[in-house]
């Protein structure tokens, strides 16, 4: 089937064109997008893509870095503010596909996919959202993913994280049955600030354990002013699947997620490997 | 609905193809101007088959829209050898019987090819690295490893350049 591409300088334009077309797509990497015009998705009519500059920057001054939806997963790992970033982005597909997936892309990928949204979610990320009419929407991007589903309007432009005054106590784990590349059988982001060597406003996030990922709030909740041994996170531990909902697919059962769960939460919380 | 033109370089020589809306690279090259090195896998960018190099960098060509290609430079497997001179990664497959059904193999070559031309000197973890993206389901990798490593082990990218190729 052929399809009409519209190209525009400006998010703006292209979030306006995205607004006027329900058949219409924005795609930027392709990975997503491409995939379902080669699987026949026949509810895509329009390909609107942005040559936007801004898209496609990363801007790290001040207190927060921001990170333009259209920066790829290999922009984030050659640059040295978002290092905190680099496990995340690194574990994201084979090289080809860390050459074109994007930032924006990745808060969209489906459960099992998303690692980078996960580690973006533990950062207490905000993500600027551009509608039809009228200027960008900042919003959490828990609340973005928490209604992502549902076909919320808007284009993604921006991602926003505070830098890290330690990058030490941002952690990421990716649980894949196949290495160096493999899709997710789960994975954790937390970033875990430390006070007196005690937990201070924990951020765990979950991916592949929801239909989008998720924080782990019982876990967080546990973890404040614990200290990070065997003793002060057991009871993160027996809350860890609570509010999770992960689906049986071809890589793990929702039983064996479950299950594993708490194993590998407990390796990120104690910085153990393997 | 109207076609449109898209122009890059391919392998070193300027190109000029119609596509249509949504076509993606892979269809560009195979239908379009007759390179039918890159082969179409899964087209969900989870075999590599289609990997191909557009300005240096390896992509997924089925995965990649056509339309956003105009003015890059496009390297494929089919670009590697000079005649009969082939390329040293071409090589080393070769003595390392790297292929079997070869149906991975441009693909192979190509992730190879990217990883060479930014670290002439990997370690054997940079090599399963590099070819993590592509699925083989003949050799077990090892012999596609050890080719690699023995390509770059004799200069593979310094050899391509050798041989006065546009092709690096």
């Amino acid at each position: 089937m052929t399809l009409e591409v519209k190209t525009f300088g400006l998010m703006s334009e292209a979030a306006t064109a995205l607004a006027s077309d329900r058949a219409a797509r924005f795609i930027s990497g392709g990975t997503l997008v491409m995939r379902a015009i080669n699987e026949g998705d026949t509810t895509i009519a329009t390909l609107v893509r942005s040559t936007d500059a801004s898209y496609r920057q990363i801007r790290a001054e001040g207190s927060r870095i921001d990170i333009g939806a259209g920066v790829r997963m290999v922009d984030i790992l050659g640059n040295r503010d978002l290092t905190f970033l680099h496990p995340a982005a690194r574990v994201v597909g084979g090289p080809a596909v860390r050459a074109m997936a994007t930032v924006g892309g990745n808060l969209f990928a489906p459960s099992p996919y998303g690692d980078l949204a996960v580690a973006l979610l533990a950062l207490d990320a905000t993500v600027s959202v551009q509608g039809g009419y009228g200027g960008a929407q900042q919003m959490p991007l828990e609340q973005f993913l928490a209604g992502r589903d549902r076909g919320q309007a808007g284009l993604v432009t921006m991602v926003s994280v505070a830098r890290l005054a330690n990058p030490e106590a941002f952690r990421f784990r990716k649980i894949a049955r196949v290495k160096p590349k493999g899709i997710s059988v789960l994975s954790i982001a937390a970033h875990l600030p430390l006070s007196g060597g005690r937990v201070t406003s924990p951020r765990v996030a979950y991916g592949a354990m929801a239909p989008a990922p998720i924080r782990a709030r019982a876990v967080e909740r546990a973890l404040e002013g614990r200290n990070l041994d065997e003793a002060g996170i057991a009871s993160a531990l027996a809350v860890a699947a609570e509010g999770t909902s992960p689906a049986t697919d071809a890589l793990a059962s929702a039983w064996y997620r479950r299950e594993v769960l708490p194993i590998h939460l407990q390796r990120l919380l104690l910085g153990q490997t393997g | 609905m109207a076609k449109t033109p898209v122009q890059f370089r391919l392998n070193g020589s300027d190109k000029a193809v119609f596509v249509d809306g949504g076509d993606n690279l892979l269809n560009a090259l195979r239908r379009g101007v007759g390179d039918t090195s890159a082969k179409f896998g899964c087209g969900q960018g989870a075999c590599g088959v289609c990997t191909v190099l557009i300005d240096g960098e390896p992509r997924l060509a089925c995965l990649t829209l056509a339309e956003t290609c105009a003015g890059r430079s496009i390297e494929t497997a089919m670009g590697l050898s000079d005649g009969p001179s082939l390329h040293p990664l071409q090589t080393a497959f070769m003595e390392h019987f790297a292929a079997q059904c070869g149906f991975c193999t441009p693909g192979m070559l190509m992730a190879a090819k990217a990883l060479l031309d930014r670290n002439p000197a990997p370690t054997r973890a940079d090599v399963v690295e590099a070819i993590s993206g592509n699925i083989c389901r003949c050799t077990g990798y090892e012999p596609i490893i050890n080719a690699i490593l023995d390509a770059a082990s004799k200069g593979s990218t310094a050899g391509a350049e050798g041989q006065g190729r546009a092709r690096v």
